[in-house]
């Protein structure tokens, strides 16, 4: 709760945003160290070059395909940065995000697979089933007064097994591939080519398959919600609502309907994700294998965490991520087990989370400690 | 000469980064005297009393106990010194025994064995000697605020403590709980107890204390013998300048009828009784009504349902001539209801906005405003600006001054500039000047005054018994829930008030 409270308490004026970038920084910085030592301690002799050189250079280790992986990651956890970032704004904690995406995805596939519809319908469709996931437990929450985090992760597990369901099919569904248990693959189904969202070059430039256009669109939509939050009343309300629900009622703002509406569009905004993923054609959905939640949900709290909920932050927080992601995966198998990439990733989206406590401190050092002194006085 | 000082605080400065809350302050407590300690908000009194209690630990200066320097690193080392402390907001455990909480923390044992019929006879013969009622056995959430009050004060006797601070201790009470409370005082004295008494409350000062340290913006003013000084003096000690402490105003002309409320009933949140039951009272244009009463008493839950902000199960609220009961917050708000909060943190700012946001709380989707959905940014700076011209406000970074930054004097003015400056048919001021000191009471009382006599209706909710006595036309006094009684602010008397606030007497229906 305090958390939550001091990533709302983010005023919107310049040095802020410079502590923000200052925390967030340094968050990367040491989460790099901790991940050097892990290497190191797994295997000292190849741990500078093979390993942590190639994570920082992430993507461009295997320039042009790697920057086009870095590319084609970043715009989904764009997204689900925005979908967190954005329940933040209004007092939120959108932990569902990997179930909204879920059903985006599905609602993705569908119209890709099934339907055969143009790509935008398809990422209409994932907006529209992932805000209905976040509905739901915007609904308990403004109406029934149940916590959106509890709700949220039930719904998340009820989203994947269903889609799970539906999609597989007991190895029967429509859209389901049985020979490489997977949803069909959209650049060899029949009829779905309408459905990948157009690359205009830039898989050619980057020599991969999967490349489109999804990061602009994920880009547009960040600086679209920015000027939601900071420009219009619907913004004015929804961050009122957020920092202070008393005072919005008080003020007359029907806290209830921005609650709900809140979550349907952070829900709208992971489902979005998943499309871009989905019909990019970057991977298929397995319906056996997913028995985890997708990885991408859960990321976006450390896009919104690195970003202190800034939407045009989220852009550079989720592409840094993707970075080292991709950097991760082309660690040397020889000397290093598949799963130090994930661990190293991990380790630094982990203390990303704690960028929060660091811009705490680095404001209090910049400021010489302001809010001591007030809280000296405000006893009076 | 050497006096008997027990305890002596020589030029204590305690630095905040980029202010001094204490800037070489003094204070000498003789033994045996009631010492006030008097300062406006933010004056330094709380960190004053937190070095002393070793909350805090000062850059210069020293704390003598009876002539001998002692270093109080934390209240446990206070507590060894014999000084106890009855805070504001009081330190109690809600669901345990009176007995019980007066013995918490040092509970007398053999073995880990409880020996509370010991403890008992020591609380008893206290309880007698003071004069200090109390049930041992009820629980604390049942017993008034008033024994509540004795509970505290009766854990520092147990601690047998020879120095006592009482901060700020009559806010909660009745004007005959006040009186009861003085006496209690005088008490202490006469046993040779020293007493700290920190208050803005210049009559309670002028009664019961022999000196009197005053503190402004940090710094030590000086120190007066009460016997020797008057309220005006004191005051001018304390603001630095002359202060009104008397309202002027005319008599009220009421015009027509504004407010109209019928057999109103308001849910309580934590009872399944009513908290507010059949409440009756007409408000017109042109006069303050007052709703006074002892906190908790349904006060806040009939302006909860007056303003929308909880429902009201029964009757009417007729608001110039519309039926109002169920309409919304915004509704209230659009037909000209203004509502200056009970709690400004709560409900009366955002206060992680900035100061230009919140000053267009109510008003931010007016044409005015927006356009097209668009915040009109530039519009909402200008009237930010002329607000705080106009009405005085201080804050750090004028309309981009975040919210919470500001003191709560200046939010309050904030507050009441913006629901003033709707040009509001009825104005609901709660607790207006609730926590502020004397130069912003002053100016907040005659922006009431001055909205009355604009012709407006003024609906006011106070606990301060001499702001009632101050500023109302007319006096309605609410005791669980029910009006109890109609006054007459100029016939009428505090002590009267308070037999009717302690449900004591009450008015017959009808009259």
């Amino acid at each position: 709760m305090d958390t939550k409270k001091k990533m709302l308490s983010r005023g919107g004026n310049s040095r802020s945003a410079f502590v923000s970038v200052l925390a967030a920084l340094l968050c990367i910085l040491i989460g790099l160290v901790f991940g050097y030592l892990v290497l190191l301690a797994i295997n000292a002799e190849h741990a500078w070059t093979d390993g942590f050189v190639r994570i920082l250079k992430g993507g461009f280790y295997d320039a042009p395909y790697g920057v086009g992986r870095t590319l084609a990651n970043a715009a989904p956890l764009i997204m689900t940065g925005l979908s967190v970032a954005f329940a933040f704004k209004t007092g939120l904690f959108n932990i569902g995000a990997a179930g909204q995406y879920t059903l985006g995805a599905y609602g993705a596939l569908y119209c890709a697979i099934v339907l055969h519809l143009p790509w935008y319908v398809g990422l209409l469709a994932s907006a529209i089933l992932g805000g209905l996931w976040g509905a739901i437990p915007g609904l308990f929450k403004a109406y029934l007064n149940i916590n959106e985090v509890i709700t949220s992760i039930m719904f998340n597990w009820i989203g994947l097994y269903l889609v799970n369901e539906i999609v597989y099919g007991n190895g029967t569904g429509v859209m389901y591939d049985s020979r490489n248990t997977r949803t069909w693959n959209l650049r060899r189904l029949e009829g779905a080519e309408g459905s990948i969202i157009p690359d205009f070059g830039l898989n050619n430039m980057f020599q991969t398959n999967s490349t489109t256009i999804a990061i602009f669109l994920a880009i547009v939509v960040a600086i679209v919600i920015w000027i939601v939050l900071d420009k219009t009343t619907f913004g004015y309300e929804l961050k009122a609502v957020g920092l202070n629900k008393n005072a919005a009622r008080y003020a007359g703002i029907n806290e209830k309907k921005n609650l709900v509406l809140s979550m349907v569009i952070a829900g709208a905004l992971a489902g979005f994700g998943a499309g871009l993923y989905y019909l990019s054609g970057v991977s298929e959905w397995n319906p056996l294998n997913s028995t985890t939640l997708p990885a991408m949900g859960f990321n976006g709290i450390s896009v919104a965490l690195l970003a202190s909920s800034n939407p045009i932050g989220t852009i550079f927080s989720a592409l840094f991520i993707s970075h080292i992601t991709v950097g991760g995966s082309f660690l040397s198998t020889r000397y290093y087990p598949t799963e130090v990439a994930d661990l190293i990733s991990g380790i630094i989206i982990y203390l990303c989370a704690f960028s929060m406590l660091f811009r705490g401190k680095i404001a209090k050092l910049l400021s010489g400690g302001k809010r001591a002194d007030k809280t000296g006085k405000k006893e009076d | 000469m050497a006096e008997d000082y027990v305890i002596e605080m020589l030029h204590i400065t305690k630095e905040f980064p980029g202010i001094k809350a204490n800037d070489d302050i003094t204070l000498q407590l003789r033994k045996g005297e009631v010492h006030a300690l008097l300062g406006e908000n933010g004056a330094g009194k709380s960190t004053l009393m937190s070095v002393l209690f070793g909350l805090y630990q000062p850059e210069q200066g020293k704390i003598l106990k009876s002539g001998k320097e002692v270093q109080i690193r934390n209240p446990n080392d206070a507590n060894a010194l014999g000084i106890g402390m009855v805070h504001q907001h009081f330190k109690l455990v809600e669901c345990f025994t009176v007995l019980d909480n007066i013995i918490l923390g040092v509970e007398p044992n053999k073995l880990g064995f409880l020996q509370k019929a010991e403890a008992r006879k020591k609380v008893m013969a206290l309880s007698e000697k003071y004069g200090l009622r109390v049930d041992p056995d009820a629980l604390v959430s049942d017993i008034s605020v008033g024994m509540q009050q004795r509970v505290e004060i009766l854990k520092m006797l147990y601690r047998d403590n020879e120095i006592l601070i009482f901060d700020e201790p009559t806010a909660v009470l009745t004007p005959q709980e006040i009186d009861e409370l003085m006496e209690i005082m005088r008490g202490f004295k006469k046993e040779g107890k020293s007493i700290l008494f920190i208050t803005h409350k210049l009559n309670e000062i002028m009664a019961v204390a022999d000196r009197c340290t005053v503190l402004r913006k940090g710094k030590y003013v000086g120190v007066t013998d009460i016997a020797n000084t008057n309220q005006e003096e004191l005051s001018r000690m304390m603001v630095g300048r002359d202060v009104q402490l008397q309202v002027d105003k005319a008599p009220a002309h009421p015009g027509e009828v504004i407010l109209d409320v019928q057999g109103v009933n308001v849910p309580s949140s934590t009872h399944k009784k009513s908290a507010v039951r059949d409440v009756s009272f007409q408000v017109r244009a042109g006069e303050i009504v007052c709703l006074a009463g002892i906190e908790g008493n349904g006060q806040t839950e009939f302006v909860y349902g007056l303003t929308g902000l909880e429902k009201v199960t029964k009757g009417t609220i007729t608001f110039c001539g519309k039926d109002i009961t169920h309409a919304s917050i915004r509704e209230r708000s659009k037909s000209g209801m203004s509502h200056i909060p009970e709690d400004r943190h709560k409900h009366g700012l955002v206060l992680d906005y900035s100061l230009e946001n919140n000053m267009v709380l109510q008003r931010y989707w007016q044409p005015e405003f927006q356009s097209h959905g668009f915040i009109r940014k530039d519009k909402v700076r200008e009237y930010s600006d002329r607000l705080i011209e106009q009405y005085d406000v201080r804050s750090g970074q004028g309309s981009v001054t975040i919210a919470r930054s500001m003191s709560g004097g200046n939010q309050q003015k904030a507050i009441i500039a913006r629901e003033i400056d709707r040009d509001p048919k009825l104005l609901v001021a709660v607790q207006p000047t609730r926590g502020l000191d004397v130069g912003a009471i002053e100016y907040i009382h005659r922006q009431i005054v001055a909205q009355r006599d604009a012709g407006k209706a003024v609906l006011l909710v106070s606990l301060e018994l001499d702001e009632v006595m101050n500023l109302s036309d007319r006096i309605l006094v609410m005791y669980e829930g029910e009006v109890v009684g109609e006054f007459d602010p100029k016939t009428t008397t505090v002590q009267e008030l308070g037999l009717y606030m302690a449900g004591a007497r009450k008015q017959g229906k009808g009259e």
